[in-house]
């Protein structure tokens, strides 16, 4: 089973963005919003106050910002190798387990014990990433598939975590862990969860995606391997130790997200600890056009729409999962926006008068589709 | 035992609908990876046109509707616009669970009773010993599961139709040179297999997990995905396959009783062990040992159609 291209994975080439698609996603949203006889215009205003209305909801925001920008950059190194990461989900949720380990387990000071959760967090998404690199590129099992089977381990072994051995003294719930010690928990500003900190290694996580596959040797070869893993192979690049590479960035990466949405915004573990972000990750990258810089606005809209989403179920009666809604058909839109434009120069390519082409099957003559070949 | 095979038996036909579906479509060269969105929204529009209406089969047909668009959306994306495959189907999957939370919140708990599938016994063949509770004391719904089990195997090897749905699935050039219309073909056959999915939906919220609650059919979707893989594309197997599943879910609610430190931890190992296994028949040695022997080994070993996932153009 062959990967695929990374940057043109998705036919999501140059500004994936266009205004067009969002402007369709909000009518569509807008429209449900209707249908269940509330007013779309009040449902913005509320999305936009609920996100970014008072220091603490901006603060929730932000931390849900976090963890989305770090798993979607991660994201964009396992796309230009060509791989479909489903398993990030897991990832995350391993992060945060390792970082769970530590808060619970060590006694330190804040400034040693906040370094070590987070290098723990990453140290088992990595773990967690490889496995699934291992069996992608030792057990041939397709990496969806893979990423899936360690997305339900991982879920498996959160819960049994919760409910067994950390379970809270004479209550065993599933609504979570005993919250972690003070010095465990990432240093926030004031009363609010936001986390300067946590901000900077969003960022740095960015521009350092951005660098790796812009201006380094290894980017670049990790472009070639997404782009046609057998030519690469046959130009001697060690094809399996590329894919174990950007597996371990983005588990990396990951694990960091779940390490901080465990110490920064839940302050203890939960079963949903990966908040999704994993597949919503995906998401962020594939609106992104795959391009790490595009990463970092697009996360912040999906996360005011998320957070502002939730204060939606509280003060009108509209379910928050319209905020998924809302994003899903955006990113639906682009996609299929982008599908349209190819589409048409195809089309003006065959009508304008070139050099009779003989009739040649199976896409293989355009390197394009060849690249895609998902099996 | 009886009992037991029976609830397996009974439990399977969503499943059972969802992966012949997947198959199909597979089969013709089209993944829709979208099934845990598409069946959860078909499962909750089965359940509410049949609670609106009162009228199951209603139900049923719209499930199908739901499925077969999203289906007619991976398929005009991948097959006309050549977008990747997996990226529409991916949208779609994490697009239609947002909107059956979104749609299904004010459905919640709504009894189900009055339009559940109502039983059927099958006249004399429910007396056999054994056989009668295990097969044939079940309702329409778990009857039709097999039916379609059976009727895509045969549909698939042995008519002529099956063999150019083959044909576009491993060869698109030469069966376009023979004349087979390959995109027309891979257009309907990934839209019959998502009306498949489509019902699958509706016998989880209308028979095998009646009504509807926030993530109705939570990973099945993605495990329906796993089980056409670990059952080689091949109908029968990937109702074994399905089968196997439903046996590890019986197993894992059995154990709970066993273990009752683990009850929220088991019910998540049939998914676990159902991707293991898919790693076990990739395996290498399985795979030279059925090269080998091949009277046993056609029995594991499924290859993926040859031009799955890739796109067909004749010009």
């Amino acid at each position: 089973m062959t990967a695929r291209s990374g940057e043109d994975a998705a036919g999501v080439r140059g500004a994936a963005i266009g205004a067009l698609p969002f402007v369709v996603a909000l009518l569509f949203a807008g429209l449900l919003i209707l249908l269940v006889g509330e007013n779309p215009l009040e449902a913005l205003r509320l999305i936009l106050d609920g996100s970014l209305g008072s220091p603490d909801k901006l603060s929730d925001t932000i931390m849900v910002w976090v963890p989305l920008t770090l798993a979607a950059a991660g994201l964009v190194v396992t796309f230009a190798a060509g791989l479909w990461n489903i398993g990030v989900e897991g990832q995350i949720v391993l992060g945060a387990i390792g970082a769970a380990l530590i808060a619970r387990e060590v006694t330190a000071p804040s400034w040693i014990l906040v370094p070590l959760t987070l290098l723990f967090g990453i140290l088992f998404g990595v773990v967690w990433a490889l496995l699934a690199g291992v069996l992608k590129t030792k057990g041939k099992v397709n990496e969806i598939f893979g990423g899936l089977g360690l997305d339900f381990v991982a879920t498996g072994l959160t819960l049994y975590l919760i409910i067994g051995p950390w379970a809270r003294e004479g209550i065993a719930s599933t609504s979570g862990t005993e919250p972690f010690p003070e010095d465990a928990l990432l240093p926030a500003v004031g009363d609010t969860r936001f986390s300067p900190l946590a901000v900077a290694l969003a960022i740095l996580a960015v521009i350092g995606v951005w660098l790796l596959l812009r201006g380094t040797r290894f980017g670049l070869k990790l472009k070639a391997v997404g782009r046609n893993p057998k030519s690469a192979f046959l130009l001697g690049i060690p094809t399996n130790r590329y894919i174990l590479g950007a597996f371990a960035i983005c588990g990396g990466l990951a694990g960091l997200a779940g390490a901080i949405q465990a110490t920064g915004f839940h302050q203890k573990l939960v079963p949903s600890v990966s908040g999704g972000y994993g597949f919503l990750g995906i998401l962020v990258v594939l609106l992104a056009g795959f391009r790490a810089i595009w990463v970092a606005p697009i996360s912040a809209f999906f996360a005011i729409v998320m957070v502002g989403s939730i204060s939606l179920t509280l003060r009108l009666d509209i379910d928050s999962a319209i905020g998924g809604v809302l994003t899903g058909v955006l990113v639906l839109f682009a996609l299929i926006g982008s599908g349209l434009r190819d589409y048409r120069q195809r089309k003006r390519a065959m009508e304008a008068p070139p050099p009779e082409s003989e009739a040649e099957p199976g896409g293989d003559a355009e390197p394009a589709d060849a690249r895609e070949a998902t099996n | 035992m009886e009992a037991t095979l029976a609830t397996i038996v009974a439990a399977a036909a969503p499943l059972l609908f969802a992966t012949i579906g997947e198959t199909i479509s597979e089969k013709s060269g089209v993944i829709n990876l979208s099934l845990e969105g598409s069946l959860m929204l078909s499962a909750l529009a089965g359940f509410v046109l049949a609670f609106e209406t009162g009228n199951t089969w209603i139900g049923f047909v719209a499930a199908a509707i739901v499925g077969a668009s999203f289906a007619t959306i991976v398929a005009f994306g991948s097959i006309t616009l050549r977008l990747n495959q997996v990226a529409v189907g991916f949208v779609l999957a994490i697009l239609g669970i947002a909107l059956s939370s979104f749609l299904g919140s004010g459905y919640t708990g709504k009894p189900g009773g009055p339009i559940a599938v109502p039983p059927l016994d099958i006249p004399l063949l429910s007396d056999i010993p054994f056989f009668g509770p295990v097969l044939f004391s079940h309702n329409i719904v778990v009857y039709a599961s097999l039916i379609v089990v059976v009727l895509a195997w045969l549909y698939m090897y042995y008519t002529r139709p099956g063999l150019s749905l083959q044909g576009v699935g491993e060869r698109p050039e030469a069966a376009h040179s023979r004349g087979v219309p390959v995109n027309g073909l891979r257009y309907g056959y990934t839209i019959i297999g998502g009306a498949l999915v489509g019902i699958g939906g509706a016998a989880f919220s209308l028979d095998a997990k009646l009504g509807w609650s926030f993530l109705h059919t939570r990973n099945f979707g993605w495990i329906a995905l796993a089980i056409v893989i670990f059952g080689g594309w091949h109908p029968i197997r990937v109702a074994i396959g399905v089968y196997l599943f439903g046996f590890l879910q019986w197993l894992a609610l059995d154990l709970q009783d066993v273990f009752p430190d683990l009850t929220q931890v088991l019910p998540i190992m049939p998914f676990v062990l159902m991707i293991l296994a898919l790693v076990l028949v990739n395996a290498d040695w399985l795979r030279d040992w059925a090269d080998r022997h091949p009277r046993w080994g056609n029995l594991i070993r499924g290859d993926a159609p040859s031009a799955i996932g890739t796109h067909f153009s004749a010009e």
